[in-house]
């Protein structure tokens, strides 16, 4: 425990007892430990001079966080419905059997344990896992095989076989963003001789709306902060990408991080910040050192720091923050809770970020895509930005295609092209569903392939995740939901106490056990998520449920009890008398079923 | 820069800055609330309070009120969707009115009778959820909790000490006490806090003092709790 405390006390004066360094503090003590050991937490809260609770209370909101002991070897499975598809369950089964765990749990000598987490965001080489934090790809019986020997020889990460840790772009189509060749400071260069609110100007003609989900127009966002009062504004990357089947963010990071990068210093130029914060998404890890690393240069080379290219007075730099495991954190005010240390809970709205964000100081949050894109607008103006794509949704969108297709990858299109489009380039062959804008976004069947992506017709983050003949609906829409309470930050009523029942009603049909009922139950939770809810969470949470509901209700029907089901000895019915008698009629009443929490 | 609003059709005057739950208690209209409370501002997470504007849904605690807005709060449509964030609270926790020392005073069962909850309609939980009866003066039976957090925020705001907070995720987020025992007895929590006193449900309970009033006597035995909020202010 003496050690616990030791690494605990380095990992804040590293941050320099920084309270709003809290999550970095927890991220760098676990890296040091294993684990948060209790003692770990109470040396944390006294050298932060915070309440011990409200460390405890960090802690355990990421899934990246422990305070129980792990494997020395922690080994999650990316388990959205791609990964699945891809056979990660099987994998899975043939990891624990071969290490001896059984998934969830630590193996007896504490070397390995192995369990699920949300999707990482490598869906076109699934399926994935994290080891100890780092990606590994492509996985298959051979790979799970040396693996689980690589585990009991107990050879460090560093020294696997490098292709298992090696993360391919996969870039499949090139537009403007991904076609052309960028040098550094280019952009920048044009913006400054525009001046600043010329820059804005061009922005502004530009029509640029956000990439990162809501399609706000990211020039009204710019002037927002700008004007709002308060000296040191704030501009925020969101690198989270946590959306089920995206990873287009990925391979900007990977592949144009200079543009995301310059095109934050653009923002900063239109707003007057000096400061600068990504935040990266824990499943991305792997990306810190090339980040870093960038970021390096580009104080080299005088494009961060203080007067960059020597205009006196822009100042700009950037620091990047690790998220831990928590979808609900690209949620832009949730994100600015998680960059200040603490639970990612939405805020109230408004205020809004542009007036009071990252420690109540004006903050423009945009999506890294939306960032990289500014660097476009700069070099060729506004205009010629918005010559492509559709009056609406200017310029071009990225898509992150994975599932049935030969060439899943990342595709650069102009906006409004139809899907029928980009399913015949991405090679789907007998694509009868698309899950576009990944769970909490739009079913698409297939009379609805004519349909175009753009903000006024399917809208998306990303995402664009095939199934063909052979998958069901129904398990696609049971797997978001289980996603979304997992997810669900556990802040309000509906989508707290809502995902959990609705995961619990989809399980009770899986298992073949539901009654016409339990629909009408699922269609009012449905409502009630979508009304009621905080924050986009739990609002989109039932989406995928709604709309296969509508598009595709044999597949639940299917999974009901027939009503006229009448078996010799029913042991069910023979509890209606103990029903009646005690008032209840709820699914727990019945036998068979259990709500899974 | 105040103006007027229509609630559930009757006009509503506001001063700038308050909220449409506030502006509407100012005008002797009363909207449910169990997160929400006159001395802290708003927390926005138990959603009871929620009201239609302009066909849509928002937190009447939190939403500063707007010249010209409509607002639909006591209608069937509403009424049923604060049901049914009532059921869910009920099933997510164990709630046993019956034997519980709040019953009478807690502003949960009240609001079930005064909003018609006849059932439970959902699955219950049935959360592990011990009790922490280390405190001299004072007994917490997380069984009840609705994290509403006021507990959490009394004590971090009004009597400066942090003795709670929130931990876990979605349905496993639950209160935690300072103290690396997880003992409330190991905290400086007082019987005299601010905390010790603002537990809407039956979390946190005075020792001794229980049953001292008997059931059927209490707060909301003898008026409802719209009358109660309504006429004396709480
Ligand atoms: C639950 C939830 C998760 C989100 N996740 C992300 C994300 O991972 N990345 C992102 O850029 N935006 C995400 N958003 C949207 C952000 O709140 C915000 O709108 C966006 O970052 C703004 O940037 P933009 O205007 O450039 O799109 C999420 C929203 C919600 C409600
Ligand atoms: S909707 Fe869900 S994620 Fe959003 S605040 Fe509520 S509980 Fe948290
Ligand atoms: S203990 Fe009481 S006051 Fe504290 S969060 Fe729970 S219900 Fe609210
Ligand atoms: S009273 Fe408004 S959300 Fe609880």
């Amino acid at each position: 425990m003496q050690d616990a405390e030791r690494i605990a006390a380095q990992a804040v004066e590293h941050h320099r007892r920084e309270p709003s360094q809290l999550l970095q503090i927890l991220i760098e003590t676990q890296d040091g430990i294993g684990h948060l050991p209790p003692a770990s937490l109470t040396r944390i809260a006294d050298l932060l001079d915070l309440p011990r609770s409200r460390v405890e209370g960090v802690a355990g909101f990421y899934s990246f966080l422990h305070m129980e002991p792990v494997g020395r070897y922690r080994i999650l499975f990316s388990d959205n419905i791609i990964d699945r598809m891809l056979g990660s369950r099987g994998l899975m089964e043939s990891l624990c059997r071969l290490l001896e765990v059984a998934p969830g749990e630590v193996s007896a000598d504490g070397a390995v344990s192995v369990d699920t987490t949300s999707c990482t965001g490598m869906g076109d080489q699934g399926p994935a896992i994290l080891v100890n934090g780092l990606a590994v790809t492509r996985l298959d019986e051979a790979r799970v095989e040396r693996i689980a020997s690589l585990v009991r020889a107990g050879t460090p990460l560093a020294d696997w076989p490098a292709d298992y840790l090696h993360v391919d772009d996969n870039i499949r189509r090139r537009g403007a963003l991904l076609g052309e060749d960028f040098v550094p400071g280019a952009a920048l260069q044009a913006a400054m001789a525009r001046g600043r609110q010329g820059w804005l100007e061009e922005v502004r003609i530009s029509g640029l709306r956000g990439r990162g989900g809501a399609g706000f127009t990211t020039a009204v966002k710019w002037m927002a902060c700008r004007d709002a009062p308060g000296a040191d504004k704030v501009v925020v990357c969101n690198a989270d990408e946590g959306e089920p089947g995206t990873f287009k963010d990925r391979v900007l990071l990977a592949s144009q991080a200079e543009r995301i990068f310059e095109g934050m210093t653009l923002a900063a130029w239109a707003t007057g910040a000096r400061q600068g914060l990504l935040y990266l998404r824990g499943e991305y890890r792997y990306l810190l050192k090339h980040l870093r690393a960038v970021l390096a240069l580009r104080r080299a080379a005088g494009l961060l720091g203080a007067r960059i290219l020597g205009e006196g007075g822009f100042d700009f730099d950037i620091d990047i923050h690790l998220g831990a495991g928590a979808y609900v954190c690209g949620e832009e005010t949730a994100l600015l809770e998680s960059l200040e240390g603490k639970r990612g809970t939405p805020r109230i709205r408004p205020p809004f970020p542009v007036t009071h964000g990252y420690l109540g100081r004006p903050t423009v949050v945009n999506n890294v895509e939306t960032l990289a894109k500014t660097t476009l607008i700069a070099v060729q103006g506004g205009a010629a930005f918005a010559a492509t794509g559709t009056p609406q949704s200017t310029g071009t969108k990225l898509l992150s295609i994975s599932g049935d297709c030969a060439y899943p990858g990342v595709y650069e299109y102009p906006f409004g092209v139809t899907i029928e489009h980009v399913l015949e380039d991405c090679g789907a062959h007998d694509p009868q569903v698309v899950q576009v804008g990944g769970a909490s976004g739009v079913t698409i069947a297939g009379h609805e392939f004519h349909r175009r992506i753009a903000f006024e017709d399917v809208p998306t983050a990303g995402a664009f995740m095939v199934f063909d003949g052979r998958r069901d609906p129904f398990e696609m829409a049971r797997n978001f939901v289980h996603f979304f309470a997992h997810e669900s930050c556990g802040f309000c009523t509906p989508c707290r106490v809502g995902t959990a029942l609705l995961k619990g009603y989809m399980d009770k049909l899986a298992s073949g056990k539901g009654a016409k009922m339990d629909l009408a139950d699922i269609e009012w939770l449905d409502r009630l998520l979508k009304n009621a809810s905080h924050c986009g969470l739990g609002s989109s949470a039932p989406n995928p449920v709604i709309d296969t509901l509508i598009k595709f209700r044999p597949a639940y029907e299917r999974r009901l009890v027939s009503l006229d089901f009448k078996p010799a000895f029913d042991l069910d019915a023979a509890l209606e008398t103990a029903r009646r008698m005690t008032g209840r009629d709820d699914p727990a009443a019945h036998l068979d079923w259990r709500e899974e929490v | 820069m105040g103006g007027k609003f229509l609630f559930d059709g009757q006009p509503v005057p506001f001063e700038e800055g308050q909220t449409i739950l506030q502006a509407a208690r100012a005008a002797g209209h009363y909207i449910p609330h169990l997160c929400w409370h006159p001395d802290f501002p708003p927390h926005g997470s138990c959603k009871l309070c929620i009201v239609k504007v302009g066909g849509r849904h928002v937190s009447s605690c939190a939403l500063p009120a707007r010249d010209g807005m409509e607002v639909e709060s006591n209608t069937p449509e509403i009424n049923g969707e604060r049901r049914a964030l009532l059921q869910m609270l009920f099933v997510e926790g164990n709630h046993f009115c019956p034997s519980c020392e709040k019953s009478g005073n807690c502003q949960l069962q009240a609001l079930a009778y005064e909003l018609d909850m006849s059932s439970a309609r959902f699955a219950h939980f049935y959360p592990d959820r011990p009790v922490d009866a280390s405190h001299p003066d004072v007994l917490l039976d997380f069984n009840r909790c609705i994290f509403c957090e006021l507990c959490v925020r009394a004590s971090r705001d009004v009597d400066h000490k942090g003795v709670f907070a929130l931990t876990g995720r979605g349905i496993r987020k639950h209160l935690v006490v300072n103290a690396e025992s997880g003992r409330l007895a190991d905290t400086d929590f007082a019987v005299g806090d601010r905390a010790a006193d603002i537990c809407p449900v039956g979390v946190i309970l005075h020792k001794r003092v229980g049953f001292a009033l008997p059931i059927g006597e209490r707060k909301y035995d003898e008026a409802s709790i719209s009358t109660v909020a309504m006429e004396k202010g709480e």
